[in-house]
C-alpha cells in the first residue's frame, strides 16, 4: 500500500477553490496592511496603501519564483488572485462606487474632465516618445508605440500592433505603461496633499491626467476611497481615446517631426 | 433582495461595456471607448431615479454597497497580480518613460485645477448669470 500524499491533497482542495482562496489571502493582507499601518507609521501611510504595496511585493515576488506575467497569480494554488484582481470584477467594484455620487457634481466638472483627458494623453505620447528618443529610438513607429505605452499598458500594444511594430518595441511599450500604473499607485498618497488631491473636481482632472485605471483605482483607494468615483470616470475614457489617437494623430506627428 | 442590487449593478456594467465597445466600433477602433464610465453614469441615473420614488429597497442597497466596499481588496489582488518583474526587467527604457509620464500627470493636476478653478471661485450671482459656461 503508498502512503496517502497529504500535500498534493491539500494544493488540491486549494486549487479547486482559487477564488475562495484568494478572498482569504487578501483579507489576511489587508489585516497584515492595516497592522503595520498602526504600528509602524502611526497611521500616516493609510492601511489601503500599505495594502497596495504589499500586493505588488508579492507579485514581484510571484513573477520571480514562476517566471509568469500574472505576478502570485501564476502560483498555481493563488491563480484565484487573478480573477478576484481582474478586468471583471475590479470593473463590477468601480461601477459600485459610483452609486452616492450626484449627477450634479460630475455635470459641473465635464469640461475640465474632457481638458484633463486630452493634456493627459498628448503628455504621455510626449514624454514617452521624448524618453524612448533620448535612448537611441529614431523611427516614427518605435516612437509612437513606446508613447502609446506611456500612457497606458493597453494603448502600447493597441498602437503598436497596429502600426505594426516588433514585437520588442511591443513589449517595452506595455513594460513602460506597467511601471507608470506602478508609480501612479505607490506615489499617489505621497503627493496627494502637494498636487490639491482632496476633492472631487481635482479627482476628475487626476483621473484624466493619468489615464492607467489600475494606477488610478489603486492610488486614489490609498489616498482617500470617497474620491475613486471620480478619477475612474475620467480615466475609463482614456485608454479608448488613447487607442484612437495613437495609430492616427499621434503616429501622424511623429512621423511629420522625425520624418 | 440583496440580489436586486448587484443584479442592477451587473446589468449597468454589461450594457456600459457593450455601449463602449460599439462606440469603439463606431470610431474604428478596436477597444472599448468609456465602457465602465457609460456604466458609472447608468448607475447614477437609475438609482437615484428608483431613490427618489422609493422604491430602492435597503437590502437592493446592500447589493450594491457591498461590492462598493469590497474595492480596496479587489484593488489590492490586482496589484498582485502585475507583471511588476516584467516591467522593471525590460530595461531603462520603460522605466524612464513610465516614471516620466506619471510625473508630467502629477506636475499637471495642480496646473489644470488652477486654470479651471477660476469660473467656479465667482460669486453665487455672477456665476448664475454665466450659467452653463462655468
Amino acid at each position: 500500500m503508498t502512503t496517502p500524499d497529504w500535500v498534493a491533497a491539500v494544493r488540491g482542495v486549494l486549487v479547486d477553490h482559487g477564488l475562495v482562496v484568494a478572498f482569504a489571502v487578501v483579507g489576511l493582507l489587508t489585516w497584515t496592511a492595516a497592522a503595520i499601518s498602526r504600528r509602524l507609521t502611526g497611521g500616516r501611510l493609510h492601511g489601503s496603501a500599505v495594502a497596495i504595496l504589499l500586493g505588488l511585493a508579492l507579485a514581484g515576488v510571484g513573477g520571480m519564483a514562476t517566471g509568469g506575467r500574472k505576478g502570485i497569480a501564476d502560483v498555481e494554488w493563488l491563480a484565484g488572485m487573478g480573477l478576484l484582481g481582474g478586468g471583471m470584477l475590479r470593473d463590477l467594484a468601480v461601477v459600485a462606487t459610483a452609486y452616492g455620487v450626484r449627477l450634479e457634481e460630475l455635470r459641473r466638472t465635464g469640461l475640465v474632465g474632457v481638458l484633463s483627458l486630452a493634456f493627459g494623453i498628448a503628455s504621455a505620447f510626449a514624454v514617452g516618445g521624448a524618453v524612448a528618443w533620448a535612448c537611441g529610438f529614431r523611427d516614427a513607429v518605435a516612437l509612437t508605440t513606446i508613447g502609446a505605452g506611456a500612457a497606458t499598458f493597453i494603448v502600447g500594444p493597441v498602437t503598436g500592433s497596429a502600426l505594426g511594430a516588433p514585437g520588442d518595441v511591443i513589449a517595452l511599450a506595455v513594460a513602460a505603461g506597467v511601471v507608470k500604473a506602478i508609480v501612479v499607485m505607490v506615489a499617489t498618497p505621497f503627493v496627494a496633499a502637494r498636487i490639491g488631491l482632496d476633492n472631487p473636481r481635482a479627482a476628475l482632472v487626476y483621473g484624466g491626467l493619468m489615464g492607467t485605471t489600475s494606477g488610478v483605482a489603486a492610488g486614489l483607494a490609498a489616498t482617500d476611497e470617497r474620491l475613486v468615483p471620480y478619477g475612474a470616470m475620467t480615466a475609463t475614457f482614456y485608454t479608448g481615446l488613447g487607442c484612437l489617437v495613437g495609430p492616427s494623430l499621434m503616429y501622424a506627428l511623429f512621423r511629420a517631426l522625425v520624418g | 433582495m440583496v440580489i436586486y442590487g448587484t443584479a442592477l449593478l451587473a446589468a449597468c456594467l454589461v450594457v456600459g461595456q457593450i455601449a463602449g465597445r460599439l462606440l469603439g466600433m463606431l470610431l474604428g477602433i478596436d477597444a472599448n471607448v468609456g465602457g465602465v464610465g457609460i456604466a458609472m453614469l447608468l448607475l447614477i441615473l437609475v438609482t437615484s431615479r428608483l431613490e427618489r420614488s422609493g422604491r430602492l429597497a435597503e437590502t437592493t442597497r446592500g447589493g450594491i454597497l457591498f461590492w462598493s466596499a469590497v474595492y480596496v481588496p479587489v484593488v489590492v489582488a490586482m496589484a498582485a497580480s502585475l507583471d511588476v518583474r516584467g516591467a522593471f526587467s525590460r530595461g531603462a527604457v520603460a522605466i524612464l518613460a513610465g516614471l516620466a509620464a506619471a510625473a508630467a500627470g502629477f506636475a499637471m493636476v495642480p496646473l489644470l485645477c488652477r486654470a479651471v478653478s477660476a469660473p467656479a471661485s465667482l460669486p453665487p450671482d455672477e456665476a448664475a448669470a454665466s450659467g452653463d459656461a462655468a
